[in-house]
Protein backbone atom coordinates (compact mmCIF):
# COMPACT_ATOMS: atom_id res chain seq x y z
CA UNK A 1 0.00 0.00 0.00
CA UNK A 2 2.51 2.56 1.17
CA UNK A 3 5.12 2.49 -1.82
CA UNK A 4 6.66 6.20 -1.21
CA UNK A 5 6.91 5.92 2.37
CA UNK A 6 9.38 9.20 2.36
CA UNK A 7 6.36 11.57 0.61
CA UNK A 8 4.23 12.44 3.78
CA UNK A 9 2.34 15.34 2.23
CA UNK A 10 2.26 14.48 -1.23
CA UNK A 11 -1.17 11.92 -1.14
CA UNK A 12 -3.13 14.83 0.40
CA UNK A 13 -2.24 17.48 -2.39
CA UNK A 14 -3.29 14.37 -4.69
CA UNK A 15 -6.76 14.15 -3.41
CA UNK A 16 -6.64 18.01 -2.64
CA UNK A 17 -8.67 18.90 -6.10
CA UNK A 18 -11.31 16.08 -6.08
CA UNK A 19 -12.16 16.77 -1.97
CA UNK A 20 -12.32 20.24 -2.62
CA UNK A 21 -14.90 19.82 -5.32
CA UNK A 22 -16.94 17.41 -3.77
CA UNK A 23 -17.20 19.33 -0.58
CA UNK A 24 -17.78 22.64 -1.98
CA UNK A 25 -19.55 21.67 -5.10
CA UNK A 26 -21.76 18.41 -3.68
CA UNK A 27 -21.98 17.96 0.17
CA UNK A 28 -22.13 22.11 0.99
CA UNK A 29 -24.73 22.84 -1.62
CA UNK A 30 -26.53 19.50 -0.13
CA UNK A 31 -26.36 20.36 3.19
CA UNK A 32 -28.01 23.78 1.91
CA UNK A 33 -30.78 22.07 0.79
CA UNK A 34 -31.41 20.63 3.54
CA UNK A 35 -31.41 23.88 5.33
CA UNK A 36 -33.80 25.30 2.77
CA UNK A 37 -36.15 22.75 3.24
CA UNK A 38 -37.57 23.46 6.83
CA UNK A 39 -37.52 27.04 5.51
CA UNK A 40 -39.21 29.32 3.32
CA UNK A 41 -39.19 32.48 1.57
CA UNK A 42 -41.12 35.28 2.86
CA UNK A 43 -41.82 37.46 -0.85
CA UNK A 44 -42.29 40.53 1.03
CA UNK A 45 -39.21 40.64 2.63
CA UNK A 46 -37.68 38.79 0.96
CA UNK A 47 -35.57 36.65 3.52
CA UNK A 48 -35.78 33.19 4.86
CA UNK A 49 -38.85 32.25 7.54
CA UNK A 50 -38.57 29.17 9.61
CA UNK A 51 -41.39 26.72 9.03
CA UNK A 52 -40.20 23.31 10.73
CA UNK A 53 -41.81 20.73 8.64
CA UNK A 54 -44.51 22.25 7.20
CA UNK A 55 -42.84 21.83 3.41
CA UNK A 56 -42.76 17.90 3.76
CA UNK A 57 -46.19 17.82 5.62
CA UNK A 58 -47.71 19.82 2.87
CA UNK A 59 -45.79 18.49 0.21
CA UNK A 60 -46.98 14.90 1.34
CA UNK A 61 -50.75 15.94 1.28
CA UNK A 62 -50.66 17.82 -2.00
CA UNK A 63 -52.54 15.53 -4.28
CA UNK A 64 -50.95 17.17 -7.16
CA UNK A 65 -47.31 15.56 -5.57
CA UNK A 66 -48.58 12.62 -5.08
CA UNK A 67 -49.73 12.19 -8.25
CA UNK A 68 -46.85 12.97 -9.52
CA UNK A 69 -44.96 10.97 -7.50
CA UNK A 70 -47.40 7.81 -8.47
CA UNK A 71 -46.34 8.53 -12.35
CA UNK A 72 -42.51 8.59 -11.01
CA UNK A 73 -42.59 5.14 -9.75
CA UNK A 74 -44.60 4.18 -12.54
CA UNK A 75 -42.07 5.20 -15.30
CA UNK A 76 -39.23 4.12 -13.25
CA UNK A 77 -40.63 0.07 -12.78
CA UNK A 78 -41.51 0.40 -16.28
CA UNK A 79 -38.04 1.66 -17.52
CA UNK A 80 -36.19 -0.39 -15.03
CA UNK A 81 -38.02 -3.45 -15.56
CA UNK A 82 -38.47 -3.65 -19.18
CA UNK A 83 -35.57 -2.03 -19.97
CA UNK A 84 -33.61 -4.36 -18.20
CA UNK A 85 -35.27 -7.65 -19.33
CA UNK A 86 -35.42 -6.56 -23.02
CA UNK A 87 -31.05 -5.41 -22.57
CA UNK A 88 -30.56 -8.44 -21.02
CA UNK A 89 -32.28 -10.86 -23.32
CA UNK A 90 -30.28 -9.21 -26.29
CA UNK A 91 -26.87 -9.54 -24.12
CA UNK A 92 -27.36 -13.23 -24.32
CA UNK A 93 -28.33 -13.31 -27.79
CA UNK A 94 -24.59 -11.21 -28.85
CA UNK A 95 -22.93 -13.62 -26.50
CA UNK A 96 -24.12 -17.39 -27.68
CA UNK A 97 -21.70 -19.36 -29.98
CA UNK A 98 -22.74 -17.96 -33.05
CA UNK A 99 -21.29 -16.02 -36.72
CA UNK A 100 -21.27 -12.31 -35.90
CA UNK A 101 -21.28 -12.62 -32.35
CA UNK A 102 -18.62 -9.24 -32.19
CA UNK A 103 -20.69 -7.36 -34.85
CA UNK A 104 -23.99 -7.59 -32.86
CA UNK A 105 -22.24 -6.49 -29.41
CA UNK A 106 -20.96 -3.70 -31.52
CA UNK A 107 -24.41 -2.89 -33.78
CA UNK A 108 -26.41 -2.39 -30.07
CA UNK A 109 -23.94 -0.22 -27.96
CA UNK A 110 -24.57 3.29 -29.70
CA UNK A 111 -28.03 4.65 -28.21
CA UNK A 112 -25.66 5.22 -25.58
CA UNK A 113 -24.70 8.49 -27.31
CA UNK A 114 -27.78 9.42 -27.69
CA UNK A 115 -29.13 11.78 -25.69
CA UNK A 116 -32.80 11.90 -23.61
CA UNK A 117 -33.80 14.66 -25.75
CA UNK A 118 -32.56 13.00 -29.04
CA UNK A 119 -34.76 10.09 -28.04
CA UNK A 120 -37.78 12.11 -27.36
CA UNK A 121 -38.04 14.03 -30.59
CA UNK A 122 -37.10 11.01 -32.75
CA UNK A 123 -39.98 8.85 -31.09
CA UNK A 124 -41.70 11.83 -30.83
CA UNK A 125 -41.97 11.48 -34.85
CA UNK A 126 -43.24 8.13 -34.52
CA UNK A 127 -45.72 9.07 -32.49
CA UNK A 128 -46.54 11.88 -34.33
CA UNK A 129 -50.50 12.60 -34.49
CA UNK A 130 -50.24 13.11 -38.25
CA UNK A 131 -47.80 11.63 -39.83
CA UNK A 132 -46.43 9.31 -37.08
CA UNK A 133 -45.74 5.50 -38.42
CA UNK A 134 -46.96 4.23 -34.99
CA UNK A 135 -49.71 6.35 -35.45
CA UNK A 136 -51.11 4.81 -38.44
CA UNK A 137 -50.26 1.33 -37.27
CA UNK A 138 -52.59 1.88 -34.53
CA UNK A 139 -54.95 3.76 -36.02
CA UNK A 140 -55.16 1.25 -38.80
CA UNK A 141 -55.05 -1.54 -36.95
CA UNK A 142 -57.55 -0.10 -33.47
CA UNK A 143 -59.42 2.50 -34.97
CA UNK A 144 -58.11 4.72 -32.39
CA UNK A 145 -55.75 7.52 -33.19
CA UNK A 146 -53.34 8.55 -30.64
CA UNK A 147 -52.21 12.09 -29.86
CA UNK A 148 -49.73 12.46 -27.54
CA UNK A 149 -50.30 16.25 -27.46
CA UNK A 150 -54.05 15.77 -25.46
CA UNK A 151 -53.73 12.13 -24.56
CA UNK A 152 -52.20 11.19 -21.23
CA UNK A 153 -51.41 7.33 -21.88
CA UNK A 154 -50.05 8.13 -25.85
CA UNK A 155 -47.60 10.78 -23.85
CA UNK A 156 -46.84 8.36 -20.57
CA UNK A 157 -45.99 5.29 -23.40
CA UNK A 158 -43.93 7.62 -25.89
CA UNK A 159 -41.72 8.99 -22.74
CA UNK A 160 -41.37 5.46 -21.65
CA UNK A 161 -40.37 3.90 -24.76
CA UNK A 162 -38.13 6.50 -25.76
CA UNK A 163 -36.18 5.93 -22.56
CA UNK A 164 -36.07 2.08 -22.66
CA UNK A 165 -34.63 2.71 -26.27
CA UNK A 166 -32.26 5.55 -24.46
CA UNK A 167 -30.72 3.49 -22.03
CA UNK A 168 -30.52 0.30 -24.46
CA UNK A 169 -27.16 0.73 -24.77
CA UNK A 170 -25.61 1.05 -22.12
CA UNK A 171 -27.84 -1.73 -20.43
CA UNK A 172 -26.21 -3.85 -22.67
CA UNK A 173 -22.71 -3.06 -23.03
CA UNK A 174 -22.52 -3.91 -19.20
CA UNK A 175 -24.68 -7.21 -19.79
CA UNK A 176 -22.30 -8.57 -22.22
CA UNK A 177 -19.42 -7.10 -19.58
CA UNK A 178 -20.83 -9.28 -17.11
CA UNK A 179 -21.83 -12.30 -18.95
CA UNK A 180 -18.26 -12.62 -20.36
CA UNK A 181 -17.38 -12.46 -16.83
CA UNK A 182 -18.81 -15.92 -16.11
CA UNK A 183 -16.86 -18.54 -15.77
CA UNK A 184 -17.07 -20.98 -18.96
CA UNK A 185 -16.16 -24.34 -16.32
CA UNK A 186 -19.02 -23.78 -14.45
CA UNK A 187 -21.71 -23.41 -16.86
CA UNK A 188 -20.13 -26.77 -18.76
CA UNK A 189 -20.37 -28.27 -15.25
CA UNK A 190 -23.93 -27.22 -14.56
CA UNK A 191 -24.66 -29.01 -18.20
CA UNK A 192 -22.88 -31.74 -17.75
CA UNK A 193 -24.44 -32.31 -14.31
CA UNK A 194 -28.25 -32.47 -16.26
CA UNK A 195 -28.94 -29.17 -15.99
CA UNK A 196 -30.98 -27.48 -18.88
CA UNK A 197 -29.91 -24.19 -20.54
CA UNK A 198 -32.79 -22.44 -18.30
CA UNK A 199 -31.38 -24.01 -15.32
CA UNK A 200 -27.90 -23.04 -16.05
CA UNK A 201 -29.17 -19.58 -16.51
CA UNK A 202 -30.94 -19.32 -12.64
CA UNK A 203 -28.64 -21.70 -10.94
CA UNK A 204 -25.08 -20.07 -12.66
CA UNK A 205 -25.18 -17.07 -14.34
CA UNK A 206 -27.65 -15.06 -12.69
CA UNK A 207 -26.41 -15.04 -9.48
CA UNK A 208 -22.57 -14.14 -11.02
CA UNK A 209 -24.53 -11.24 -12.87
CA UNK A 210 -26.21 -9.74 -9.43
CA UNK A 211 -23.87 -7.35 -9.06
CA UNK A 212 -24.43 -5.96 -12.63
CA UNK A 213 -28.06 -6.09 -11.92
CA UNK A 214 -27.45 -4.00 -8.82
CA UNK A 215 -25.50 -1.46 -10.64
CA UNK A 216 -28.08 -1.02 -13.79
CA UNK A 217 -30.84 -0.87 -11.64
CA UNK A 218 -29.30 1.95 -9.61
CA UNK A 219 -27.54 4.14 -12.80
CA UNK A 220 -31.69 3.35 -15.03
CA UNK A 221 -33.16 4.66 -11.37
CA UNK A 222 -30.73 7.78 -11.93
CA UNK A 223 -32.53 7.68 -15.33
CA UNK A 224 -35.74 7.66 -14.54
CA UNK A 225 -35.82 10.28 -12.04
CA UNK A 226 -33.11 12.43 -12.79
CA UNK A 227 -31.87 11.68 -16.71
CA UNK A 228 -35.44 11.71 -17.94
CA UNK A 229 -36.07 15.61 -17.43
CA UNK A 230 -34.72 16.66 -20.76
CA UNK A 231 -37.08 14.13 -22.60
CA UNK A 232 -39.72 15.43 -20.60
CA UNK A 233 -39.07 19.24 -20.97
CA UNK A 234 -38.60 19.06 -24.44
CA UNK A 235 -41.22 16.16 -25.41
CA UNK A 236 -44.44 16.58 -23.33
CA UNK A 237 -43.54 19.78 -20.86
CA UNK A 238 -45.08 17.57 -18.45
CA UNK A 239 -48.33 17.08 -20.27
CA UNK A 240 -50.97 16.23 -21.06
CA UNK A 241 -52.71 16.70 -17.61
CA UNK A 242 -49.64 16.35 -15.55
CA UNK A 243 -49.31 13.31 -16.21
CA UNK A 244 -45.76 13.15 -17.23
CA UNK A 245 -44.60 15.93 -14.46
CA UNK A 246 -42.35 13.60 -12.83
CA UNK A 247 -40.47 14.86 -9.44
CA UNK A 248 -37.52 16.13 -11.26
CA UNK A 249 -39.65 18.27 -13.67
CA UNK A 250 -41.82 19.27 -10.38
CA UNK A 251 -38.94 20.25 -8.32
CA UNK A 252 -37.64 22.69 -11.25
CA UNK A 253 -41.36 23.79 -11.83
CA UNK A 254 -41.43 24.88 -7.76
CA UNK A 255 -38.15 25.91 -7.45
CA UNK A 256 -37.83 27.96 -10.39
CA UNK A 257 -40.76 28.90 -12.70
CA UNK A 258 -43.17 29.48 -8.95
CA UNK A 259 -40.52 30.91 -6.74
CA UNK A 260 -41.42 28.25 -4.11
CA UNK A 261 -37.86 27.27 -2.59
CA UNK A 262 -37.90 25.36 0.01
CA UNK A 263 -41.04 23.29 -1.38
CA UNK A 264 -38.90 22.13 -3.86
CA UNK A 265 -35.79 21.48 -2.23
CA UNK A 266 -38.14 19.21 0.45
CA UNK A 267 -38.52 17.44 -2.27
CA UNK A 268 -35.60 17.35 -3.86
CA UNK A 269 -33.98 16.04 0.22
CA UNK A 270 -36.98 12.98 -0.97
CA UNK A 271 -35.26 11.82 -4.09
CA UNK A 272 -32.12 12.06 -2.38
CA UNK A 273 -33.74 9.80 0.27
CA UNK A 274 -34.68 7.31 -2.79
CA UNK A 275 -31.60 7.57 -4.94
CA UNK A 276 -29.74 6.55 -1.05
CA UNK A 277 -31.98 3.21 -0.84
CA UNK A 278 -31.42 2.06 -4.33
CA UNK A 279 -27.51 3.00 -4.04
CA UNK A 280 -27.53 1.16 -0.41
CA UNK A 281 -28.93 -1.95 -2.03
CA UNK A 282 -26.39 -1.28 -4.85
CA UNK A 283 -23.68 -1.67 -2.53
CA UNK A 284 -24.63 -3.78 -0.60
CA UNK A 285 -25.57 -6.52 -3.11
CA UNK A 286 -22.33 -5.66 -4.66
CA UNK A 287 -20.42 -6.56 -1.23
CA UNK A 288 -22.31 -9.72 -0.76
CA UNK A 289 -21.39 -11.35 -3.99
CA UNK A 290 -17.82 -11.13 -3.39
CA UNK A 291 -18.67 -14.28 -1.86
CA UNK A 292 -18.71 -15.87 -5.31
CA UNK A 293 -15.59 -14.35 -6.33
CA UNK A 294 -13.25 -17.19 -5.42
CA UNK B 1 -30.58 -34.67 -35.63
CA UNK B 2 -28.70 -32.59 -32.67
CA UNK B 3 -27.01 -30.79 -35.21
CA UNK B 4 -30.08 -29.86 -37.30
CA UNK B 5 -31.74 -28.54 -34.01
CA UNK B 6 -28.18 -26.69 -33.06
CA UNK B 7 -28.21 -25.28 -36.85
CA UNK B 8 -31.99 -24.29 -36.40
CA UNK B 9 -31.57 -22.76 -32.93
CA UNK B 10 -28.38 -20.69 -34.38
CA UNK B 11 -30.71 -19.24 -37.02
CA UNK B 12 -33.59 -18.51 -34.97
CA UNK B 13 -31.28 -16.45 -32.85
CA UNK B 14 -29.71 -14.88 -35.75
CA UNK B 15 -32.94 -13.57 -37.05
CA UNK B 16 -34.15 -12.22 -33.37
CA UNK B 17 -30.96 -10.10 -32.86
CA UNK B 18 -31.18 -8.58 -36.68
CA UNK B 19 -35.26 -7.99 -36.45
CA UNK B 20 -34.46 -6.26 -32.62
CA UNK B 21 -31.62 -4.47 -34.50
CA UNK B 22 -33.93 -3.01 -37.45
CA UNK B 23 -36.36 -2.18 -34.56
CA UNK B 24 -33.68 -0.40 -32.30
CA UNK B 25 -32.15 1.10 -35.62
CA UNK B 26 -35.54 2.60 -37.33
CA UNK B 27 -35.86 5.89 -35.39
CA UNK B 28 -32.18 6.45 -36.64
CA UNK B 29 -32.94 5.54 -40.04
CA UNK B 30 -36.34 7.21 -40.11
CA UNK B 31 -34.67 10.58 -38.99
CA UNK B 32 -32.24 10.46 -41.92
CA UNK B 33 -34.48 10.10 -44.26
CA UNK B 34 -36.86 12.98 -43.11
CA UNK B 35 -33.70 15.03 -42.82
CA UNK B 36 -33.53 14.37 -46.54
CA UNK B 37 -36.80 15.69 -47.46
CA UNK B 38 -38.57 18.81 -48.38
CA UNK B 39 -41.39 19.86 -45.70
CA UNK B 40 -43.93 18.79 -48.37
CA UNK B 41 -42.18 15.59 -48.85
CA UNK B 42 -41.92 15.11 -45.08
CA UNK B 43 -45.81 14.80 -45.09
CA UNK B 44 -46.46 12.93 -47.84
CA UNK B 45 -48.99 10.02 -47.46
CA UNK B 46 -47.90 7.14 -47.67
CA UNK B 47 -45.05 8.35 -45.97
CA UNK B 48 -41.61 8.06 -47.88
CA UNK B 49 -39.15 5.33 -46.28
CA UNK B 50 -36.47 6.12 -48.88
CA UNK B 51 -34.20 9.22 -49.01
CA UNK B 52 -34.88 12.57 -51.05
CA UNK B 53 -32.07 14.98 -52.00
CA UNK B 54 -32.73 17.73 -49.77
CA UNK B 55 -30.20 16.96 -46.78
CA UNK B 56 -27.42 19.80 -47.36
CA UNK B 57 -30.07 22.77 -47.47
CA UNK B 58 -31.95 21.40 -44.73
CA UNK B 59 -29.09 21.14 -42.81
CA UNK B 60 -27.43 24.72 -43.44
CA UNK B 61 -31.94 25.40 -42.88
CA UNK B 62 -31.39 24.02 -39.25
CA UNK B 63 -27.50 25.15 -38.91
CA UNK B 64 -28.92 28.99 -39.18
CA UNK B 65 -32.17 28.73 -37.35
CA UNK B 66 -30.52 27.79 -33.90
CA UNK B 67 -26.83 29.58 -34.55
CA UNK B 68 -25.36 26.04 -34.61
CA UNK B 69 -22.18 26.57 -34.18
CA UNK B 70 -22.40 28.59 -31.43
CA UNK B 71 -23.86 26.04 -29.81
CA UNK B 72 -21.09 23.41 -31.04
CA UNK B 73 -18.69 25.40 -29.54
CA UNK B 74 -20.02 25.80 -26.51
CA UNK B 75 -20.33 22.76 -25.86
CA UNK B 76 -17.24 21.07 -26.73
CA UNK B 77 -15.17 23.61 -24.57
CA UNK B 78 -17.46 21.88 -22.02
CA UNK B 79 -17.09 18.61 -22.96
CA UNK B 80 -13.49 18.25 -22.99
CA UNK B 81 -12.93 20.55 -20.62
CA UNK B 82 -14.85 18.52 -17.66
CA UNK B 83 -13.63 15.59 -19.66
CA UNK B 84 -10.13 16.16 -19.24
CA UNK B 85 -10.35 17.78 -15.83
CA UNK B 86 -12.48 14.89 -14.54
CA UNK B 87 -9.97 12.11 -15.76
CA UNK B 88 -6.59 13.96 -14.20
CA UNK B 89 -8.30 14.60 -10.69
CA UNK B 90 -9.36 11.16 -10.79
CA UNK B 91 -6.01 9.69 -11.61
CA UNK B 92 -4.43 12.34 -8.89
CA UNK B 93 -6.48 11.03 -6.40
CA UNK B 94 -6.59 7.05 -7.18
CA UNK B 95 -2.60 6.76 -7.68
CA UNK B 96 -2.49 8.69 -4.00
CA UNK B 97 -5.37 6.15 -2.78
CA UNK B 98 -3.69 3.36 -3.99
CA UNK B 99 0.32 3.98 -3.59
CA UNK B 100 0.48 5.86 0.27
CA UNK B 101 -1.01 5.45 3.50
CA UNK B 102 -2.25 8.96 4.87
CA UNK B 103 -4.92 9.80 7.47
CA UNK B 104 -8.19 9.78 5.61
CA UNK B 105 -7.74 7.34 3.09
CA UNK B 106 -10.20 5.55 4.75
CA UNK B 107 -12.54 8.28 3.31
CA UNK B 108 -12.69 7.38 -0.15
CA UNK B 109 -15.63 5.09 0.12
CA UNK B 110 -18.14 7.20 2.08
CA UNK B 111 -17.07 10.08 -0.58
CA UNK B 112 -18.04 7.73 -3.46
CA UNK B 113 -20.61 6.53 -2.21
CA UNK B 114 -22.10 10.43 -0.54
CA UNK B 115 -21.06 11.54 -4.83
CA UNK B 116 -22.61 8.97 -6.20
CA UNK B 117 -25.77 9.67 -4.38
CA UNK B 118 -26.22 13.41 -4.80
CA UNK B 119 -26.52 13.77 -8.23
CA UNK B 120 -26.80 17.19 -9.40
CA UNK B 121 -30.60 17.60 -9.89
CA UNK B 122 -30.37 16.87 -5.98
CA UNK B 123 -28.96 20.27 -5.17
CA UNK B 124 -29.42 21.84 -8.10
CA UNK B 125 -31.66 25.20 -6.48
CA UNK B 126 -28.49 26.11 -4.19
CA UNK B 127 -26.53 25.20 -6.27
CA UNK B 128 -28.12 27.88 -8.57
CA UNK B 129 -28.19 30.25 -5.44
CA UNK B 130 -24.32 29.85 -5.24
CA UNK B 131 -23.58 30.48 -8.62
CA UNK B 132 -25.39 33.40 -8.54
CA UNK B 133 -23.33 34.67 -5.87
CA UNK B 134 -20.32 33.63 -7.34
CA UNK B 135 -21.40 35.90 -10.42
CA UNK B 136 -20.71 32.30 -12.71
CA UNK B 137 -24.29 31.83 -13.96
CA UNK B 138 -23.84 32.38 -17.78
CA UNK B 139 -20.11 31.20 -17.85
CA UNK B 140 -18.11 28.42 -18.46
CA UNK B 141 -17.39 28.13 -15.06
CA UNK B 142 -20.98 27.67 -14.15
CA UNK B 143 -20.67 25.13 -16.78
CA UNK B 144 -17.68 22.70 -15.90
CA UNK B 145 -16.54 23.16 -12.41
CA UNK B 146 -19.34 21.67 -10.85
CA UNK B 147 -18.67 18.56 -12.30
CA UNK B 148 -15.00 18.31 -11.83
CA UNK B 149 -15.01 15.78 -9.25
CA UNK B 150 -15.49 12.09 -10.16
CA UNK B 151 -15.80 9.17 -7.88
CA UNK B 152 -16.75 6.74 -10.57
CA UNK B 153 -13.13 8.13 -12.26
CA UNK B 154 -11.51 7.82 -8.76
CA UNK B 155 -12.56 3.85 -8.58
CA UNK B 156 -12.01 3.07 -12.06
CA UNK B 157 -8.86 4.02 -11.70
CA UNK B 158 -8.00 2.34 -8.02
CA UNK B 159 -8.98 -1.01 -9.78
CA UNK B 160 -6.67 -0.69 -12.08
CA UNK B 161 -3.89 0.58 -10.00
CA UNK B 162 -4.31 -2.41 -7.64
CA UNK B 163 -3.94 -4.86 -10.38
CA UNK B 164 -0.11 -3.32 -11.31
CA UNK B 165 2.43 -4.96 -9.78
CA UNK B 166 4.30 -3.89 -6.77
CA UNK B 167 7.02 -4.08 -7.74
CA UNK B 168 6.94 -1.71 -10.50
CA UNK B 169 6.65 0.99 -7.69
CA UNK B 170 9.64 -0.29 -5.88
CA UNK B 171 12.04 -0.82 -8.98
CA UNK B 172 10.94 3.08 -9.62
CA UNK B 173 11.38 4.18 -6.32
CA UNK B 174 14.99 2.24 -5.98
CA UNK B 175 16.21 3.98 -9.41
CA UNK B 176 15.81 7.22 -7.43
CA UNK B 177 12.09 8.19 -9.14
CA UNK B 178 9.96 10.43 -7.52
CA UNK B 179 6.11 9.29 -6.68
CA UNK B 180 5.24 11.67 -9.82
CA UNK B 181 7.80 10.54 -12.21
CA UNK B 182 6.25 6.92 -11.40
CA UNK B 183 3.02 8.01 -12.35
CA UNK B 184 3.90 9.88 -15.20
CA UNK B 185 6.33 7.80 -17.42
CA UNK B 186 5.14 4.17 -15.98
CA UNK B 187 1.64 3.87 -14.58
CA UNK B 188 -0.21 6.41 -17.19
CA UNK B 189 1.17 4.87 -20.43
CA UNK B 190 -0.42 1.72 -18.98
CA UNK B 191 -3.34 3.83 -17.91
CA UNK B 192 -4.77 4.37 -21.42
CA UNK B 193 -7.59 2.22 -22.10
CA UNK B 194 -9.43 3.46 -18.96
CA UNK B 195 -8.47 6.55 -19.69
CA UNK B 196 -10.31 6.44 -22.96
CA UNK B 197 -13.43 4.69 -21.64
CA UNK B 198 -13.53 6.84 -19.16
CA UNK B 199 -13.50 10.07 -21.76
CA UNK B 200 -16.48 8.38 -23.34
CA UNK B 201 -18.31 8.31 -20.58
CA UNK B 202 -17.52 11.71 -19.57
CA UNK B 203 -17.60 13.38 -23.13
CA UNK B 204 -20.95 11.67 -23.60
CA UNK B 205 -22.03 12.44 -20.71
CA UNK B 206 -21.56 16.27 -20.54
CA UNK B 207 -22.42 16.63 -24.11
CA UNK B 208 -25.98 15.27 -23.25
CA UNK B 209 -26.31 17.30 -20.34
CA UNK B 210 -29.22 19.55 -20.12
CA UNK B 211 -31.24 20.20 -17.03
CA UNK B 212 -28.28 22.41 -15.30
CA UNK B 213 -27.32 23.86 -18.57
CA UNK B 214 -31.17 25.08 -19.02
CA UNK B 215 -30.70 26.73 -15.57
CA UNK B 216 -27.73 28.51 -15.43
CA UNK B 217 -27.95 29.49 -19.00
CA UNK B 218 -29.79 32.34 -20.36
CA UNK B 219 -27.48 34.01 -22.59
CA UNK B 220 -28.39 32.89 -25.67
CA UNK B 221 -24.49 32.89 -26.86
CA UNK B 222 -23.52 30.50 -23.41
CA UNK B 223 -26.49 27.97 -25.05
CA UNK B 224 -25.56 24.43 -25.57
CA UNK B 225 -26.37 22.09 -28.22
CA UNK B 226 -29.10 19.95 -26.33
CA UNK B 227 -30.82 23.42 -25.77
CA UNK B 228 -30.47 24.15 -29.51
CA UNK B 229 -32.43 20.76 -29.67
CA UNK B 230 -35.50 22.33 -27.64
CA UNK B 231 -35.25 25.25 -29.68
CA UNK B 232 -35.53 23.47 -32.78
CA UNK B 233 -38.30 21.41 -31.64
CA UNK B 234 -40.44 23.58 -29.99
CA UNK B 235 -40.21 26.32 -32.42
CA UNK B 236 -43.07 24.83 -34.86
CA UNK B 237 -45.26 22.65 -32.59
CA UNK B 238 -48.10 21.22 -34.45
CA UNK B 239 -47.15 21.57 -37.79
CA UNK B 240 -43.21 20.55 -37.16
CA UNK B 241 -40.87 20.81 -39.53
CA UNK B 242 -39.53 17.35 -38.93
CA UNK B 243 -37.19 17.59 -42.12
CA UNK B 244 -35.65 20.90 -40.79
CA UNK B 245 -35.74 19.09 -36.70
CA UNK B 246 -34.09 16.40 -37.67
CA UNK B 247 -31.41 17.74 -39.76
CA UNK B 248 -30.15 19.53 -36.33
CA UNK B 249 -30.82 16.32 -34.65
CA UNK B 250 -28.35 14.70 -36.54
CA UNK B 251 -25.39 17.50 -36.56
CA UNK B 252 -26.78 17.69 -32.67
CA UNK B 253 -25.88 13.92 -32.44
CA UNK B 254 -22.60 12.99 -34.17
CA UNK B 255 -19.68 14.27 -31.88
CA UNK B 256 -20.47 12.07 -28.75
CA UNK B 257 -21.23 9.28 -31.43
CA UNK B 258 -18.08 9.67 -33.32
CA UNK B 259 -16.39 9.53 -29.84
CA UNK B 260 -18.07 6.07 -29.08
CA UNK B 261 -16.74 4.40 -32.17
CA UNK B 262 -13.61 5.78 -31.92
CA UNK B 263 -13.17 4.10 -28.72
CA UNK B 264 -15.60 1.56 -28.23
CA UNK B 265 -12.87 -0.94 -27.81
CA UNK B 266 -11.12 0.85 -25.10
CA UNK B 267 -14.45 1.72 -23.63
CA UNK B 268 -15.77 -2.25 -23.58
CA UNK B 269 -12.70 -3.22 -21.95
CA UNK B 270 -13.06 -0.38 -19.40
CA UNK B 271 -16.57 -1.64 -18.65
CA UNK B 272 -15.39 -5.46 -18.32
CA UNK B 273 -12.35 -4.06 -16.52
CA UNK B 274 -14.70 -2.65 -13.83
CA UNK B 275 -17.48 -5.14 -13.35
CA UNK B 276 -14.59 -7.92 -12.99
CA UNK B 277 -13.07 -5.83 -9.99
Amino acid sequence: MDRFPNHRFLPYALVFPSITVIAIFLIYPFGQAIYQSFHRINPVRRQLVYVGWRNYVEMFRSPEYLYSFRNTFIFAVLVIGLGLVISLCIALLTTQNIRGAGFYQVAFVWTYAMSPIIAGVMWSLIFDPSIGLMTHVIGNLTGYWINFFNDTVAAFILVTVASIWVMLGYNIVFFIAGLQNVPHELKEAASIDGATTWQVFWVVTFPMLSPTVAFLVFVNTVYAFFQSFGLVDVVTMGGPNRSTEFLIYKIYKDGFGRMQEGQAAAQSVVLFIIIAIVGAIQIYTSTKSAVYDR
Amino acid sequence: MAVNRKLITKIVIHLILISTLIVVAFPIYYALVMATHTHQDAYAFPPKLTPGKELFSNIKEAWQRVKMATLLKNSLIIAITVSIGKITFSILAAFAFTHFKFKGSWLLFPLAMVTQMMPLPVRVIPLYRMMAQLGWLNTYWALTVPYLASTTGIILFRQFYLTVPAELADAARVDGATPMQYLRRILLPLSWTNVAALLVIEFVYMWNEYLWPNIAITASNMRVAQMGLRMLYTSERGAAEWNIIMAGTLIIMLPPLIILILFRKQFSEGIAMQTTK
